[in-house]
């Protein structure tokens, strides 16, 4: 069996406890307009133009995007670092796109995984089928579950996908005890006016466990020469990136409703 | 810090380095007499020591708690002539300079023409050991193929045990007299030449006392001219202090810190010995002395910290001296390379850390001194409090502490045949170098330059630069159909330069063993007194020579893009690639780009680069370990740079790495700038693919941006990254936390940055007083974390 990754990263530290390797598979069924990875959006493999320098001269190579790879060899790679997955209480985080795309694949090593010990973490938009939740919930450690938006119409008309069945297949997390951390991508001028927190503070309180944390993750303006190297029309062009610290009240009010709140990953 | 320490400390800090000629001047009024000549040559060596020392300048600094300087002032550098002369021009390039400069007199300057230059010249140790090399090793040495430690050093590479904290001078006195009545002049050949170093030994503890009771004598003329009721009671204590030790051993912290000084003094004031002295594990050796007085009330924790800091600013106040044949460019260092050790396992190897190793990593960060330098020794049996401190100095960015693995040291030890409880009681030394302190005098004797020698593979053995065949006819390598016949033919250069640098090696150790012997540090170093031998020839319970690789990540990416591009994927020809090669890749940047992007690269946890590395160590590690040396000991390697990567870099064309012509090499076992691109924890895994228990030690450095460090969860992971790498055998790991952007406006707006203090390979150094080369080297390193 094969799967389509879009990049590996080593020495993660923002994706879940301790230092994990981050597997970033291809294809996503929404279309946030902030989104990081516009390349990886796609299922298939894609090509882009990269610029190199070398001294003083630049070369302009064609690159792909997504490497083929075969399970046994994908875990190879992860158990890499597992001396340091080990001393350091980290492990193995999948993200993406949204990994639960490249279900089958995503699922036989997450069950691989289980036997050798490490932890695992699955990054996602919870904008799957409620079947793909139950299936590798046995499998998955910690769910790092992203919540864009509170209202239902503002989460179609920004993401591209209704809010309805995110919530309720986090729910069925939540149900089974699942250590979850929700993950709020605060948006300038999308999600982070004062009545937007207000917004997101009854849907949390609504849910039927408490989520184990919540991760305010400021916004980066860093895509934007991705966008242009991509020919993406960019929506986000000349906003600037969030300061951690304007995400204080954010986090003061989620904290007195008894969330425990982290600003960033 | 208090008034005292931090006026001491500013003192410290803007004194000027400055060239003293009084060293200089008294050995040579000692050998103008012709007293000496009656004397055997240890006897020689004990007189002019004892001379020095009668007559020297004793200088003591207003409200300091530690008294002794090698020079009349604080950093005022003595030169060696018996070592190697200075010129009026390396006089005049020093003082004039912009880095790294020491201030000369028009005095010093008259001292130097009129009677220092013309008594030494062709006298000294340094044209000696230049006319005794073979053409191959000039030819070598001229080629940039290897450097030479000892042209401008004494060996000394040597640390103190801890004996010199239960044993007074007198005690070492009574030992020898023992010995020296004990000699058998019946069966022993050697009885004679023991009995006159025994003698010169006896001379030089003798010496130390008097210099010390000399400290005591000014020290009471000082006492009684003070009005300050509590310096005058101080200054009464310290002169009691030098009238105790280090004639008897010392029984107050106090006592055993002042005892110490009065012994790296007189080691330097010997000789130049690489690497000035040490005190080695210096919590371990302090923490009774401090348990003994905090709990009988005698001692304050804030006492005794600020007695360390009283102690950390002597070292402070004395720069390395300064080279000779300088060039206006070269930038060198101040720092002299004194390397304290804290934590690591006591000598029936359990968890060593204890009070005083806390107590000192404050000071260290408290001072932040770029002397001396200081480490941590990591063992799994430390606890993750130690780890985690160190790690929270090393993240305000200052280089300091570095952080070594305990286990792996003693297992290298081990494995070198040492005593386990010897190698327990051992460490790192001046950048890296693995040693049984109190007991080992191992000598380094030159970086060896890999990448040279992968471009003299690469031209049958030709320099271009010198225009001369240094190397081996190890054939035409565009006639070589694999990888394993490149790799041969580098094998072949490899042994021929280490058999030329190891005959140079031992003739040179014979030219200090016969002329240069150093009595005074053969008290302090197991087992000279016993063998009665000189710590220079043999004397030592182990007696080691190592040979620096440098270049290691350099040579492996070169190697691996030949096997790569050249033999597995035709990508280009060897004739191809030796064209762009010589010229610079101007027209040939499509091989240029294949050569930096497309090839496997060490660093990256990439087996294909990673198997070259273990090539060239496997071929390096044959070509040196074992072989003897004339101290009853072996030839050994590890790999450290200083900075020569800078200058073995300079006397290189382009090379297959992609590396341009004169560009730095790789320092340590670190990447080649820029090239590790899967971050932090694949450096460790390629690096970690060294069998670093069979070299006596190696330096890696990492850059991390500091923005990584925004919460305290990230001191957690550094460590664990400590501990992983140290899990996998790891001998070091160093961290640098600055981002390129402040390197890169430092270098801009100097004036801005004065105190900006970076790591650069074994040691830190004001970022100011780097070369320019050296200052980009860091630039171009990659930023973990970005």
């Amino acid at each position: 069996m094969e799967g389509i990754v879009f990049d590996i990263k080593r020495f993660a530290v923002h994706d879940g406890p301790g230092i994990r390797t981050t597997i970033f598979l291809k294809g996503c069924p929404l279309n946030c307009s902030w989104c990081h990875n516009p390349e990886s959006k796609d299922c298939r493999i894609t090509e882009v133009s990269k610029h190199y320098k070398v001294g003083d001269v630049e070369t302009i190579k064609s690159v792909r995007i997504g490497i083929k790879y075969q399970v046994k060899k994908l875990i190879d790679e992860i158990t890499k670092d597992i001396m340091l997955m080990e001393e350091s209480g980290g492990g193995l985080t999948f993200s993406g796109g949204e990994p639960l795309m490249q279900f089958d694949f995503l699922k036989e090593i997450l069950m691989q995984m289980k036997e050798t010990g490490i932890h695992t973490a699955v990054d996602t938009s919870g904008y799957v089928s409620e079947n793909r939740i139950n299936e590798i919930i046995p499998y998955t450690d910690l769910f790092l579950y992203d919540l864009k938006h509170y209202d239902n119409d503002k989460h179609i008309e920004n993401t591209g996908v209704p809010l309805l069945p995110i919530l309720k297949n986090l729910d069925i997390i939540l149900k089974m005890n699942k250590h979850v951390w929700i993950r709020i991508p605060v948006i300038p001028g999308i999600n982070d006016s004062d009545e937007d927190i207000s917004g997101f503070l009854k849907i949390l309180e609504k849910l039927s466990e408490k989520p184990e944390q919540i991760n305010l993750l400021p916004y980066h303006n860093i895509a934007e020469n991705k966008f242009k190297r991509l020919k993406i029309n960019n929506k986000m062009k000349n906003i600037p990136g969030t300061d951690k610290k304007n995400l204080i009240p954010f986090k003061t009010k989620l904290e007195q409703s008894g969330f425990k709140v982290k600003i960033g990953g | 810090m208090n008034n005292r320490i931090n006026k001491l400390r500013k003192e410290s800090l803007n004194a000027v380095n400055r060239i003293s000629s009084e060293r200089a001047l008294l050995v040579t009024e000692f050998y103008k007499s012709n007293k000496f000549r009656q004397l055997s040559v240890p006897m020689q060596r004990a007189r002019a020591f004892e001379h020095i020392l009668k007559h020297k300048y004793i200088c003591i600094n207003e409200g300091e708690l530690i008294v002794g300087e090698r020079g009349p002032t604080p950093k005022a550098t003595p030169t060696y002539p018996e070592i190697n002369i200075h010129s009026l021009k390396d006089l005049e390039i020093l003082n004039s300079r912009k880095k790294v400069s020491f201030k000369v007199d028009d005095k010093t300057f008259k001292d130097f023409e009129d009677v220092i230059i013309p008594f030494w010249k062709g006298k000294s140790n340094r044209e000696k050991v230049m006319s005794n090399m073979s053409e191959d090793w000039a030819n070598a040495y001229n080629a940039g193929v290897f450097t030479e430690f000892q042209e401008q050093r004494a060996p000394g590479h040597t640390v103190a045990g801890n004996k010199i904290y239960k044993k007074g001078m007198l005690d070492f006195i009574k030992e020898i007299n023992e010995n020296i009545n004990n000699l058998d002049f019946i069966n022993d050949k050697q009885a004679f030449d023991k009995r006159e170093q025994l003698s010169a030994m006896k001379v030089s503890a003798q010496a130390l006392i008097m210099w010390a009771e000399r400290h005591a004598d000014k020290l009471d003329n000082l006492a009684k001219e003070e009005n300050d009721k509590l310096r005058k009671s101080e200054i009464e204590n310290l002169a009691k202090i030098c009238r105790k030790i280090p004639a008897y051993a010392p029984e107050t912290f106090h006592e055993a810190l002042q005892h110490y000084w009065f012994i790296h003094l007189g080691v330097v004031t010997e000789l130049n010995p690489w690497d000035s002295f040490n005190p080695g594990r210096l919590d371990q050796h302090l923490y009774p002395f401090y348990k003994t007085e905090t709990e009988n009330g005698s001692l304050t924790k804030e006492a005794a910290v600020e007695l360390l800091q009283s102690f950390w600013i002597k070292f402070n106040n004395h720069p390395a001296p300064p080279k000779v044949g300088v060039t206006a460019l070269e930038s060198n260092t101040y720092t002299d390379f004194s390397l304290i050790n804290v934590g690591g396992v006591k000598e029936d190897g359990s968890d060593a850390s204890n009070e005083m190793t806390y107590v000192i990593l404050d000071v260290i960060e408290e001072m932040r001194l770029l002397q001396p330098s200081s480490m941590v020794q990591l063992s799994k049996k430390n606890p993750n409090r130690l780890i985690d401190r160190a790690v929270k100095i090393v993240k305000t960015g200052y280089g300091q502490p570095s952080i070594f693995n305990t286990d792996a040291i003693i297992q290298e030890m081990l494995f070198q045949g040492k005593d386990i409880i010897d190698a327990r009681n051992g460490g790192a030394s001046g950048c890296i170098e693995t040693g049984a302190f109190g007991k080992e005098a191992y000598f380094l004797t030159g970086y060896f330059n890999f990448s040279k020698i992968l471009e003299l593979t690469l031209n049958n053995g030709f320099d271009h630069r010198t225009n001369k065949q240094v190397g081996l006819k190890t054939g035409d390598v565009n006639k070589f159909n694999s990888y394993d016949e490149i790799l041969a033919a580098y094998k072949k250069q490899i042994g021929y330069f280490v058999d030329i640098k190891i005959k140079g090696n031992n003739i040179i150790e014979r030219i200090f063993s016969n002329n240069l012997p150093v009595p005074f540090l053969s008290l302090i170093i197991d087992d000279c007194i016993t063998k009665g031998k000189d710590y220079n020839s043999g004397g030592a319970k182990y007696n080691t020579s190592y040979i620096q690789g440098v270049g290691t990540g350099t040579v492996t990416d070169g190697l691996s893009a030949i096997k790569y591009h050249v033999f597995e994927e035709n990508n280009f020809s060897m004739k191809e690639l030796l064209n762009a090669l010589s010229n610079d890749f101007k027209g040939y940047d499509d091989i240029h780009f294949k050569l930096i992007y497309e090839s496997p690269k060490y660093g990256n946890d990439d087996d294909r680069a990673d198997a070259v590395l273990n090539d060239i160590f496997q071929v390096f590690y044959n070509a040196v370990n074992g072989k003897p040396n004339t101290r009853g000991g072996v030839h050994r390697i590890n790999f450290l740079p200083t900075t020569s990567h800078i200058y073995f870099g300079m006397v290189c064309g382009a090379l297959p790495d992609g590396k341009k012509a004169g560009k730095p090499v790789s320092e340590g076992i670190s990447p080649v700038q820029g090239a590790d691109k899967n971050g932090p924890s694949a450096v460790i895994r390629s690096a970690s693919k060294i069998d670093h228990l069979r070299t006596g030690g190696t330096l890696l450095n990492q850059k991390f941006t500091p923005d990584f460090f925004d919460d305290d969860e990230s001191i957690k992971k550094v460590s664990s990254l400590v501990r992983t790498y140290f899990r996998a055998d790891g001998h070091h790991i160093q961290f640098n936390v600055v981002s390129a952007d402040t390197l890169r406006k430092a270098k801009k707006n100097p004036e801005q940055y004065r105190d900006l203090i970076v790591r650069v390979a074994g040691y830190s150094d004001y970022f100011n007083d780097l070369s320019e080369e050296l200052q980009d080297e860091i630039i171009g390193r990659t930023e973990q974390f970005k």
